[in-house]
């Protein structure tokens, strides 16, 4: 893992990283994966089933859980920035779009 | 002191719920500036006091069995009208617009909740010195760290701030402080408690569980937890797993190649001489192969941040928590994140992005999941014969602070805790003994694993071997 991976991996995770955050992730990433790639010879060549647990439908009735329009008001609050009943954010589309 | 003893004191009178609080409080003035064990106090405890010592006076027995207990919350569980910051900058002034639901239980049986108690950063770690508001103090040895990632919950216990607490158990989160801090830790099976309004870590491991004075009580908050919840579609019936029956005498294996490497000597010595007191008490030990117990730990630091890096994808800064000024949106985000995640977080999004990347998905992801399956089958296998399992719950006491940099070293203390999420099976960790550190006596915790559902049956064992605090009887 370099710098450049972990630049990548940054950018599709949306997070910015400085030059030092990078080189010292690119270090612990790559024991950290150097550990866990064990895993390889653990699952060996089996073809396993890729779930933990019984599988079953969980089913309820298709009805609202609560009366609408009770938790607006704490949740609008919660937003950085909020216009009227909106929550206001940068616009999405870009000027080239 | 346990919630069955206050409940008996409440009842007659010689105690009272007032009284409770006053106590604990003056423990959390003297000693928390330091310990650090609550990232807030709530100040409208006192009134919920007065409240329940009315209320035991007119109506004594007949009142809800946790009226006026005071119970810490560890701060990534939502408390109505609570800030639940997660110990991260990213939701430090986050104000919960709902109660879990396993607060919803509590808050029906009358529990007054003391405060919201420190954790690692969205109990991403284990010592809770990966915390936007500062380390926590194991109350024992202060240089000590008190575990984590329930870290603030174990050491309210244990410094008497609060009778019980609630945790959260990815890899062993709830365990773990309580081995280092002397107490007892429970994490249920996958699904028996509702995960509703948990701050979410690894959605396929997460389970809320307790830390208390006594097995007795875990028993009496899982009694209370416990149960299908409408909004966690994850939550299972009393039906879903075969019934695990409790004993007279229970038969006990021990995966002995998996005590070997890395433990310190003297918690060796602990454990076999609680191994010692198991049989002398009638139950019977055996020795078990668990080979692929031991490399659980790589299938977790796949699976798990591979489920932290979608899962903690919703703090983007646009709803609610953090948001940092950027020229454009997609500055924004990135700002946000960086500014709001610290180091552990951030390294474990990355490594989670990287194991679902495509080409590498199989490899990691893939493969990982397939262990779970064999390391299910393999638990399955051998509870054909034997009825729990025990190891220490971690390798060493409490280590100091500061004591472990680099992050793999840090994830070597979950060893024993995090085959049990893997594999969704419950497991309860108690005070087996002590070892000498610089002339401090350091609690070490023995785990017990149960089948699926068999969170009953640890109780009973608990309750037959282990006394209160004290360890085993």
């Amino acid at each position: 893992m370099e710098r450049k991976d972990i630049e990548h991996l940054a950018k599709l995770s949306r997070i910015a990283v400085s030059d030092t955050e990078a080189d010292a992730l690119a270090k612990d990433t790559t024991s950290i994966l150097g550990y866990v790639s064990e895993i390889e010879e653990i699952a060996g060549s089996t073809e396993g089933e890729k779930r933990v647990g019984a599988l079953f439908n969980v089913m309820r009735e298709d009805s609202n859980p609560h009366e609408p329009g009770v938790y607006t008001e704490d949740l609008l609050n919660l937003a950085p920035e909020r216009a009227g009943q909106y929550v206001k954010v940068k616009k999405i589309l870009g000027d080239k779009a | 002191m346990t919630i069955t003893d206050l409940r008996k004191k409440f009842i007659e009178g010689s105690y009272t719920p007032l009284d409770a609080y006053a106590d604990m409080r003056k423990v959390i003035d003297t000693d928390d500036e330091d310990i650090n064990a609550f990232i807030e106090v709530f100040e409208d405890v006192r009134e919920s006091a007065v409240t329940a010592t009315e209320r035991y006076e007119k109506e004594g027995e007949s009142t809800p069995m946790l009226l006026g207990m005071p119970i810490a919350i560890k701060n990534n569980i939502l408390i109505k009208g609570k800030r639940t910051t997660a110990a991260s900058k990213m939701l430090a002034n986050y104000i919960a617009p709902y109660d879990a639901t396993v607060i919803t239980r509590l808050k029906e049986q009358g529990a007054l909740f003391t405060g919201g108690t420190n954790l690692d950063e969205f109990a991403m770690g284990s010592s809770t010195e990966n915390s936007a508001f500062g380390v926590t103090k194991n109350p024992i040895d202060r240089t000590r760290v008190p575990g984590g990632s329930s870290g603030g919950s174990g050491a309210a216990v244990a410094m008497r701030a609060s009778v019980a607490a609630l945790g959260t158990d990815t890899g062993g989160s709830v365990r773990l402080p309580a081995s280092f801090c002397g107490i007892v830790g429970f994490k249920p099976t996958y699904g028996r408690i509702s995960r509703h309004g948990l701050i979410a870590m690894g959605s396929s491991l997460d389970q809320a569980g307790t830390l208390t004075n006594s097995v007795r009580d875990s028993e009496l908050l899982f009694d209370v937890l416990k149960g299908k919840d409408r909004f966690d579609a994850t939550t299972i019936g009393e039906d879903t797993y075969p019934k695990v029956q409790t004993k007279e005498k229970y038969r006990i294996g021990i995966p002995r190649d998996f005590l070997q490497e890395g433990m310190d000597a003297d918690v060796l010595e602990v454990f076999n001489a609680n191994v010692s007191q198991l049989v002398s008490e009638g139950h019977e030990v055996v020795d078990v192969s668990l080979p692929l117990m031991k490399r659980g730990l790589a299938a977790y630091y796949i699976v798990m941040p591979a489920e932290v890096s979608s899962n903690l994808a919703r703090y983007d800064g646009m709803r609610y928590g953090l948001r940092v000024e950027g020229d454009d949106l997609l500055q924004e985000y990135m700002k946000t994140r960086a500014e709001g995640f610290g180091a552990e977080v951030k390294r474990r999004i990355l490594l989670g992005t990287y194991v679902l990347s495509a080409g590498y998905y199989d490899a990691y992801y893939g493969k990982a999941e397939n262990v779970r399956t064999m390391m299910r089958a393999e638990l399955n296998h051998v509870y054909e014969t034997v009825d729990l399992i025990m190891t220490p719950t971690a390798p060493t006491p409490a280590f100091k602070i500061g004591e472990k940099s680099d992050p793999l070293s840090m994830y070597l203390a979950d060893i024993f805790t995090v085959p049990v999420n893997l594999t969704g099976v419950p497991a309860i960790s108690v005070p087996g003994g002590t070892v000498d550190r610089d002339g401090v006596q350091l609690p070490v915790g023995i785990q017990y694993i149960a089948p699926h559902a068999g969170d009953e049956r640890l109780f009973d064992f608990g309750k037959k071997v282990y006394d209160e605090v004290k360890g085993i009887k």
